[in-house]
């Protein structure tokens, strides 16, 4: 019995097991119809729950792009139509064009910010403890409050910025108003609010790496900058290669919430990400056909993103080997 | 998995390393570099945080003065917040918040364990093509599918309703995918010897691994309480009702109204986010280490 189970309970395959004459008698397929009923039930809430909401979704954002959808429910098919519409659309243009322009400027930016925090404070020097804390308190804040935070510092003439500045003899700049500032705003507000979570796992990534190598590194005489290129770097890799993988999906489904309270978009389209012309398409405008092509185009490039991660990765293994 | 052997590797050198090395490598010496890097550290913590300190201290400060250039309020008020709570209903939407929060962070903790302890530790035909299934969807972030989760959950009658609110927040990938790791790195032992009692297998869950897994569910319950505290797409889209509003719909339509009284803007927002602060605070541990395992491994 105790052999039997322990093999049962071992979690990996083991054919051996099965193939052995012992694993047909009647008891033991009986117990492994209980161990399978047991499976089913316990897999159930999750399953159907996955199923409903999240899975059929998925599928659907991709089929009602075919489909004319207005807000009362009126199913109309209408092949590619939506599609072409997309192309000729100087609006949906000019959307994919912002969030290119956020995506290529947001994930390097990120990905740089929070390597360089989590290289100072996992050095050893007083309070650092708390200067970690200080980094990564915007990220638990919600991202609406983030907004009206940085709406009433940013606010024209009278916000706390414009005035520091004018003391300086800046003139007063239109932070969120000037379409010329607008989409580099929210690029500087999203970097503040997402570095410390990144950081977190460059440190994670960091501590990972054995302290020995490094003494080894310093007897030979490597400075900071030769010990960062030849240990840190390649042996930081898999995390880096982590940030870039999450950080790069994080922004192209993120920024709804910043952009709706802070811009609405605007000025003149200038903030306008996809995720957020999607939202407008379709409960400003009842086009909820049109805004879900639009959608299934943003899944259509995190499905190829994460094949190819998935790819360059050889099935998800960050490390080499 | 090789990196967790390199981990251990790692942990064990740095601790000789702590050892062998002493006092010169201590947390607390003053050198010239750790004053350096304090002076550094400091200055970036203090710009990082300023704005979150600046919006509590604002919270205080009286209509006339809130975008005074003086850092403390020159005369501390309480009005902001007595009119938020009373002009508003903000207590309701708090509460609608802290009920939606509650529920979906218990029923997503119970569902993604038996689920995760079902695929690490049962052995069933299919198994393995049902955790691809799920992992699949790990990806499916709400705002790309927002139009049709929302056509889902019209159909389903869910509209403008707390089931709305609370039952599709609770399914995603991700809980489960960080569960069936921990799992599947319990030692069987327990487990076994449970098996033999005669126990079945809802009894060896409940009262075995449920209680094995109490850090890494203390975690994921702080991550979870978080995220949907602060959750704001979803519950927007689905809800028109003022009596369902949850605390991050009600500061945004407080914007909308109260444009020009920016300081109950600025009460309200700070009443929305000290839920959040104080678990961050008291939670930071649970918070970074489930931060941590979501990343690698």
């Amino acid at each position: 019995m105790t052999t039997l189970t322990s093999r049962a309970r071992t979690g990996g395959d083991e054919p051996a097991a099965r193939g052995r004459r012992r694993s047909v008698s009647p008891a033991s397929r009986a117990r492994q119809r209980r161990e399978t009923r047991a499976a089913v039930l316990f897999l159930l809430p999750d399953s159907l729950g996955l199923l409903v909401f999240v899975f059929v979704p998925m599928v659907l954002a991709i089929a009602l792009g075919f489909f004319s959808l207005d807000g009362f429910g009126n199913l109309r098919f209408i092949g590619v139509a939506n599609y072409v519409r997309m192309v000729g659309d100087p609006q949906f243009l000019q959307s994919a064009v912002v969030t290119v322009t956020y995506l290529v400027v947001l994930v390097p930016a990120v990905f740089v910010v929070s390597l360089l925090l989590a290289l100072l404070v996992q050095q050893k020097a007083p309070f650092m403890g708390a200067i970690r804390s200080a980094l990564f308190a915007p990220y638990v804040v919600s991202l609406v409050v983030v907004g009206l935070l940085w709406q009433f510092m940013l606010a024209d003439r009278v916000g706390i910025l414009n005035r520091m500045l004018a003391t300086v003899g800046v003139r007063d700049v239109s932070w969120l108003g000037d379409p010329q500032y607008t989409l580099g705003t929210v690029v500087v507000i999203s970097i503040w609010f997402q570095m410390g979570y990144y950081m977190i796992i460059f440190l994670a990534g960091l501590q990972d790496i054995p302290g020995e190598y490094y003494e080894a590194a310093r007897i030979d005489g490597a400075n900071a900058w030769q010990r960062f290129r030849s240990i840190t770097w390649p042996l930081l890799r898999p995390t880096a290669l982590f940030v870039l993988i999450t950080l790069t999906i994080a922004v192209i489904t993120g920024g709804f919430d910043l952009i709706y309270i802070l811009t609405g978009g605007g000025p003149a389209g200038s903030t306008s990400l996809l995720v957020y012309f999607v939202y407008e398409q379709a409960f400003l405008f009842g086009e909820y056909g049109y805004a879900a092509a639009v959608g299934s185009v943003l899944v259509l490039v995190l499905l190829l993103w994460s094949a190819l991660m998935f790819k360059l990765t050889r099935g998800g293994r960050l490390d080499d080997e | 998995m090789t990196s967790d052997a390199a981990a251990r590797t790692g942990r064990s050198a740095r601790s000789e390393d702590a050892r062998t090395a002493g006092p010169a490598r201590g947390d607390r010496r003053w050198t010239r570099r750790s004053v350096v890097l304090l002076l550094v550290g400091a200055g970036v913590g203090l710009v990082t945080v300023f704005p979150l300190v600046y919006m509590v201290l604002s919270a205080f400060k009286t209509a006339g003065d809130i975008y005074g250039t003086s850092l403390l309020p020159p005369t501390w008020t309480l009005e902001n917040f007595r009119y938020v709570f009373t002009e508003v209903p903000f207590a309701r939407y708090m509460l609608n918040s802290l009920v939606v929060s509650a529920v979906v962070t218990v029923a997503a903790l119970l569902f993604h364990s038996m689920a995760a302890y079902a695929l690490a530790r049962l052995r069933f035909p299919g198994r393995e093509a049902v955790f691809l299934v799920i992992f699949s969807t790990l990806l499916v972030s709400l705002p790309v599918v927002l139009i049709p989760s929302f056509v889902v959950v019209r159909s389903l009658g869910m509209i403008d309703s707390y089931a709305g609110l609370i039952v599709p927040p609770i399914f995603s990938a991700f809980g489960i995918f960080l569960l069936r790791q921990f799992y599947l790195s319990l030692p069987a032992e327990l487990e076994e010897a449970a098996l033999v009692d005669g126990a079945g297998y809802w009894r060896i869950y409940w009262s075995v691994v449920l209680p094995l897994s109490r850090p890494i569910l203390a975690a994921l319950a702080v991550f979870f309480f978080l995220a949907n505290w602060n959750s704001f797409v979803w519950p927007l889209t689905i809800t028109a009702d003022p009596g369902l509003r949850v605390v991050q719909v009600g500061i945004s339509t407080f914007q909308q109204q109260y444009a020009s009284s920016q300081n109950y803007i600025v009460a309200a927002s700070t009443v929305a986010a000290l839920p959040t602060m104080l678990l961050f605070f008291f939670f930071q541990k649970q918070i970074t280490e489930s931060i941590k395992t979501s990343g690698l491994k």
